[in-house]
């Protein structure tokens, strides 16, 4: 009966248009519950490494230790969150942009090296720390010097893709750079003598020397310089300024300091003069 | 190479690596994965016992830790590292290697479990006819058994083989320099997350979708007609 065949095409098309409807709707109904705020209300929700030792760590009791951890509760006392107000949220290198894109941050301390490439997508408040590429070795270990001494063979380790990586194997090509996805899986590679040395900026490797005394050392000085900055939603100028401030007071009260030696001083690095502030 | 910006990119070198594991992972995963399909097969307890253990045990372990067992495990602790440690690329060497083996011994796991149902494709009175004529375990199972399961597994071997393909991402885990790999370093120098993430997505495309392809017609080809 050809005049059956329309009404059944079109009821067919009809379903597999609801299907894909449905198909695309789920998901983004999903999403819009899952979205987070960046802390309204009288909290604040702030981005921060959870495995950084010395840095920015959480504990096995649930608190939040190291220096951007410090930093950042400062800030959060200066623009008027006290300490118990403030949620922290994990924030893995590949996804702080994200965090701070999205809303699900309102600002990130997470040992967040300001570049150009970052800037297109977040803004920054800082430098809060300027540090550089170092060399974490074994407390017995002296033929490895610094960057110069890297030359013959040796192996280093650093974390998959990240800048310091990328440095060792453009500028000394000589060296053999094993990549695993965190430091701390370098460090048990450099503990079992698979590697040579861990290389990465010196404050983290400060944190795992602090974290074990006597097993590790910094060693070398530093080959690069990276500026510490406080990733912040791109466009919030008023945030920026009060966040500057609030690390400019924290440098000059003496907090900025003591924070430093709590955290990386048992590492054996000296606190450095801390830097200006960029208006 | 692929520019972005000032940087340039070896993005054909990246997927080569991860086409090298996928291949060597593959041939590795059908030897072991057909070994221990005989074994669960077999008429002796124990070998069917040690087949049964090492698929659920293998096919239950993540992926990740598996591979970096290899890592941390065999070449740390063991000191099995497949490689002359003092050769200059030894690290490079030994990480491409142990990814390989994890992959392989991963993979294996699901092969068997996918040759095991083939088997069960043939009739039982083919098996048994073949016993009657006085053919011994492995002959039946190499003549009669296995060349009938490989033709009527081909389409899900394919899609095994299209997994083994993205579960190759993970070998960068351990520092193996794949697309994965390339993914992460691009990441951290660029800004334009989408347009990588799409380029590696279309990437993978381009290497399985054709897998798939070529599967489901080889399946179709070599159907056995019953």
């Amino acid at each position: 009966m050809p005049s059956a065949r329309p009404s059944h095409t079109t009821s067919r098309r009809f379903r597999i248009a609801a299907a894909v409807a449905l198909a695309v709707a789920l998901p983004l109904s999903l999403a819009a519950c899952g979205g987070g705020s960046g802390g309204g209300g009288d909290t604040i929700v702030i981005g921060t490494k959870f495995d950084q030792p010395g840095l920015g760590l959480k504990n096995p009791d649930g608190t939040m230790s190291g220096f951007d951890v410090d930093v950042a509760k400062y800030v959060a006392k200066e623009l008027g969150y006290a300490e118990d107000k403030i949620e922290w949220k994990e924030s893995p290198s590949g996804q702080r942009e994200t965090l701070i894109q999205n809303d699900q941050v309102k600002f990130i301390a997470a040992t967040y090296s300001i570049t150009d490439a970052r800037k297109e997508k977040v803004d920054f408040a800082g430098p809060y720390l300027i540090t550089g590429q170092s060399l974490l070795v074994k407390a017995d270990n002296t033929d490895i010097t610094g960057a110069e001494s890297l030359q013959n063979n040796k192996k280093l380790c650093s974390v998959s893709g990240s800048t310091p990586a990328q440095r060792i194997k453009d500028k000394y090509p000589g060296v053999q750079l094993q990549q695993y996805d965190t430091y701390s899986a370098c460090v048990e590679a450099l503990k079992n003598g698979a590697v040579d040395a861990v290389t990465t900026d010196e404050v983290i490797l400060a944190g795992y020397a602090a974290q074990s005394p006597g097993t590790f050392k910094v060693v070398g000085g530093t080959f690069s310089e990276e500026k510490y900055g406080i990733g912040l939603k791109k466009g919030d100028t008023d945030l920026k300024i009060k966040i500057n401030d609030a690390i400019t007071k924290m440098e000059k009260d003496g907090a900025w300091k003591a924070a430093f030696d709590k955290n990386l001083g048992p590492a054996g690095i000296t606190a450095p003069t801390p830097p200006t502030v960029d208006k | 190479m692929l520019h972005f910006g000032d940087n340039a990119y070896d993005l054909v070198g990246a997927f080569w690596t991860t086409i090298q594991l996928t291949f060597l992972s593959a041939i590795g995963a059908l030897i072991l994965g057909t070994l221990l399909a005989a074994m669960r097969l077999s008429p002796v307890p124990m070998l069917t016992w040690i087949g049964t253990t090492y698929v659920n045990v293998v096919r239950n372990t993540p992926l990740t830790l598996i591979l970096l067992f290899c890592s941390f495990g065999l070449a740390q602790t063991l000191q099995i590292t497949l490689v002359d440690r003092n050769s200059p690329t030894s690290i490079e060497d030994s990480n491409f290697r142990l990814a390989v083996l994890g992959l392989s011994v991963y993979t294996a796991a699901f092969v068997c479990e996918t040759v095991r149902s083939g088997v069960n494709t043939v009739p039982l009175g083919q098996a048994e006819a073949a016993r009657s004529l006085g053919m011994t375990f492995s002959q039946n199972l190499r003549i009669v058994l296995l060349p009938q399961a490989f033709r009527s597994v081909l389409i899900p071997l394919g899609s095994v083989l299209i997994a083994l393909t993205k579960n190759t991402t993970i070998a960068s885990a351990i520092g193996v320099a794949e697309a994965a790999l390339l993914m992460k370093t691009m990441v951290e120098n660029q800004a334009d997350l989408l347009l990588i993430s799409g380029i590696f997505a279309a990437g993978f495309v381009i290497l399985t979708l054709p897998m798939g392809l070529l599967f489901g017609w080889l399946g179709k080809r070599w159907a056995v007609a019953r």
